[in-house]
């Protein structure tokens, strides 16, 4: 197991080196740079800025000016839209706002998910399974980005009982609407995985047996059930979990968050280079991660797993 | 000995009782009105400001703080007009090439230092460094200060730059040539003094909230990226105890329903009104929905280069296709906030600026759509050989909504064929740039309350005519107009050669259109570049 949790990390950082490459060049191609403008810079204004950020330099020179500045200095370079900021205050910043409503909207989904999920398997085919098979199809198709505005309607205009958006340090009065709105799609995902995946465990031959034993059904449920059920659950929770810390720009749009996901996006259309790679090397590097922690809790669930 | 810190902390408290709560729930000096307990102005900003940095800032909204926090030689009263801000006035040379400044001798920092003239010239010296490399280090240039292009171009050392301080009190400007409008531009962000020893000590982040001194109505005390920035009033600006406004806080709410929606649950005290929402909103709060003419203007350009089509180079067809825009339905029934129907490329509201009388002004629509169609068919377009082209715009709805409203007019009214483009902001702008375009959408703001600003853009030389238009008449006259005393019949010249040449479709001229909460006294509506200071505004007792 430690052998094979050392080769996956080795393999990562040739993945990431690749990663970068990509998008650095993938920028250099996309039309317009940090500094095109309405207004089209004098020729000498433009030549002096792009030397303060060394943007003369030929590529391969910036590529590798950028390396070395991380590898020395853990210096992930300056923004090219905000002078008194650079990409290390901007993640430092924004990292930690979306992981706190991220975090928080994945811990939500996933209990509720699961529980409504498990819930339903064991009254399968009972008003409360059908109202959470009816919930769980509207949830799904209510986008966060109708969600969000319809939220702000009701609890800040409405009702009055929250601020309609900020962070103010995280309060949660600040966090209640973005977690709504960033959890009620997966809750719904979960449900449906958790519903299905555990009908069909319980049907299977060793639950049978169980049963016949003469287990409690209570018993039959969490110690037998519940582990080989949870195992199409995990492998969708991996992916999930990295997509709702990373951020969403959805939420940063609506509720003023100040998240990552608003500044990644915006350094996208900003042309902010060194933002824009910053970010995704972050993305990149919690993929890497998390896909590795999904596999090792599949060895935990599933014994037949081996590495 | 002894008493003297208790003597200090009195006068101390003494003081600020004086200058801090002098007008909390008192009645306002000039219109008598009942002030409100809490001072506090809210509103939105659509994106986080660029920076508060004066020489740097290049956005509207980062202008917008930038012109609380920095005081510049003269302001701008609610009407737009120049008034005294840290110099009481100035004198021009009779050659008009030397504009000499006094400062008033009260004016500080926000950490006690005097203002002195020494600030001004180490600012503008900075605005042109090749060293800083400001976004907007063109505007000096723009301004005519001499050698300020030579400084840019790394040619001449910045310590040339034309402007100096005989003394503490005196600033002296060298123009390269005479410019009517040069005292209009030290209103501008770009020529707000910064106080030296902040700057040199503390580098790129100067303006931080912990770090930054300023010298205006204001200081910034919070900065949240991406969610807010707060500043507060300033007890050392020189007429502190005439600022009745003590916070002002800038929200960033991308979404503009969302803004809206806030904006109605009491949150904040000013947003924008989405388009086509102004009537209703105008019902429901009456008093609160409110549009004024902004400085702006909103057209279509022709590729008029190698690169565009063959079709556009005759006037018949440019003229054909701008007669027939029912700019009534565009103004009226999309956007329906008070924007103005667009004939000329310059806004009506431009200072001492007068409309000319282009022909297809006083035309009805009907007329207009008669003559199109004749236009057009005599250049040999009709249904067997119909006109083509592809017009882009940045993506937006409200472009799309115009642009698809456009494509359809020209296609009942005249079977033209168009086919629409949307593209992200910055590669429309490459595109447009580089004319890789037939029929582009644009817009200007003015950068001064002066024709100039719009006009020099349909100039052959300029670096903003996107089109490429060339006409010998028109570059002549806008360079007669940098130095003629009478410019109004310059303009109306120029107006009616473009109205001649059609080498932009003009659609509509800007409408600022705010939700402004009937508590908020003192808005400029009638400054058209709406620049507006927190110092000049006050909260109503409800």
């Amino acid at each position: 197991m430690t052998a094979y949790i050392i080769r996956r990390i080795l393999v990562a950082v040739p993945t990431l080196v690749v990663l970068i490459l990509l998008c650095f060049f993938l920028m250099q191609v996309a039309p317009g740079g940090p500094f095109t403008s309405e207004r089209p810079l004098p020729p000498q204004v433009l030549a002096n800025i792009e030397a303060r950020y060394g943007l003369d330099q030929p590529l391969w020179k910036q590529m590798w000016d950028y390396l070395v500045g991380i590898v020395t200095r853990f210096d992930f370079g300056p923004s090219f839209a905000y002078r008194d900021r650079d990409v290390n205050d901007i993640i430092a910043h924004g990292f930690p706002i979306t992981l706190t409503y991220g975090l928080i909207s994945f811990v939500v989904a996933t209990l509720a998910g699961m529980g409504i999920g498990v819930a339903a398997a064991i009254r399968h085919n009972t008003w409360l399974d059908y109202i959470a098979v009816g919930a769980t199809f509207s949830a799904q198709a209510l986008p966060n980005f109708v969600m969000a505005p319809i939220l702000v309607i009701v609890f800040t205009w409405q009702l009055g009982w929250l601020p309609g958006g900020g962070w103010n340090g995280g309060q949660w009065q600040y966090l209640v609407m973005p977690v709504i709105a960033l959890s009620t799609s997966y809750v719904a995902s979960i449900t449906r995985i958790m519903r299905s995946s555990m009908l069909e465990t319980l049907n299977s031959s060793f639950i049978r047996t169980a049963r016949a034993k003469g287990l409690p059904e209570h018993k039959v449920v969490w110690r037998h059930a519940m582990k080989p059920a949870m195992l199409p659950v995990v492998s969708y929770l991996g992916p999930t979990f990295v997509a709702m810390i990373t951020g969403s720009v959805v939420i940063d749009v609506y509720f003023s968050t100040g998240g990552i996901g608003r500044a990644y996006v915006d350094s996208a259309l900003n042309r902010d280079y060194a933002v824009m790679l910053g970010v995704t090397i972050l993305y990149g590097g919690l993929t890497v991660l998390f896909n590795l922690l999904v596999d090792v809790a599949y060895a935990w669930l599933d014994p037949k797993i081996r590495y | 000995m002894k008493s003297t810190p208790k003597i200090l902390a009195a006068m101390l408290l003494g003081a600020t009782a004086a200058t801090g709560s002098a007008f909390a729930a008192g009645t306002h000096p000039v219109t008598g009105e009942a002030l409100a307990e809490q001072q506090v102005f809210t509103y939105r900003v659509l994106d986080e400001h660029s920076s508060v940095d004066p020489q740097i800032v290049e956005d509207v909204s980062g202008s917008d703080v930038v012109r609380d926090l920095f005081e510049g030689l003269m302001n701008q009263d609610a009407q737009g007009r120049l008034v005294p801000g840290t110099a009481t006035g100035y004198t021009v040379s009779d050659d008009r090439l030397t504009y000499t400044f006094s400062l008033r001798d009260n004016a500080k920092w926000s950490n006690g230092d005097p203002v002195v003239a020494g600030d001004f010239v180490y600012a503008w010296k900075r605005a042109v460094s090749p060293e800083l490399a400001s976004p907007y280090s063109w505007f000096m240039e723009l301004m005519s200060i001499e050698n300020a292009a030579r400084i840019i171009a790394g040619d001449v050392p910045v310590d040339e730059l034309g402007v100096s301080a005989p003394d503490d009190m005196t600033l002296v400007v060298r123009l390269s040539q005479p410019l009517p409008y040069f005292p209009q531009m030290v209103t501008h962000a770009t020529t707000f003094p910064v106080n030296p020893a902040v700057v040199e000590a503390h580098g790129a982040d100067w303006t931080r909230p912990e770090n930054i001194v300023s010298n205006g109505a204001y200081v910034l005390t919070e900065h949240i990226p991406n969610e807010r920035s707060v500043r507060e009033r300033n007890p050392m600006y020189w007429d502190a105890e005439n600022v009745i406004l003590e916070r002002t806080v800038a929200l960033v709410i991308n979404d503009e329903n969302t803004a809206l929606t806030r904006w109605l649950a009491g949150e904040l005290d000013r947003t924008e009104v989405p388009a086509g929402q102004f009537p209703r909103l105008q019902k429901e709060h009456p008093g609160e929905a409110i549009s004024f003419p902004r400085l702006c203007n909103y057209y279509y350009t022709f590729n008029l280069s190698e690169s565009g089509p063959e079709a556009f180079r005759d006037v018949r067809v440019r003229k054909a296709l701008a007669l027939a825009v029912d700019r009534k339905i565009i103004t009226e029934n999309i956007l329906a906030g008070g924007q103005i129907e667009a004939f000329t490329f310059t806004p009506a509201a431009t200072a001492e600026f007068e409309v000319p009388d282009v022909e297809i002004a006083s035309m009805s629509q009907a007329e207009r759509d008669a003559m199109a169609k004749t236009l057009l068919a005599e250049a040999g377009y009709g249904p067997d050989n119909p006109l083509k082209f592809e017009m882009i715009y940045n993506t937006s709805e409200s472009h799309k909504k115009i642009a698809v409203a456009m494509s359809q007019m020209w296609k009942q009214k005249l079977g033209v064929e168009t086919t629409l483009a949307n593209m992200e902001w910055k590669t429309f702008l490459e595109v447009r740039a580089n004319q890789g375009f037939e029929l582009a959408r644009g817009a200007w703001c003015g950068d001064y309350n002066e024709a100039s600003t719009f006009l020099d853009l349909l100039t052959s030389p300029s670096g903003y005519n996107d089109g490429k238009y060339s006409n010998a008449m028109v570059d002549e006259l806008m360079t007669l107009a940098k130095i003629a005393d009478d410019t109004q019949a310059i303009y109306t010249r120029v107006e009616q050669e473009i109205a001649d040449d059609v080498p932009i479709i003009p659609i509509y001229h800007y409408a600022g259109v705010y939700m402004l909460g009937s508590d908020v006294g003192g808005w400029p509506i009638s400054n058209i570049e709406q620049n507006w200071y927190s110092k000049d505004l006050y909260k109503i007792a409800e």
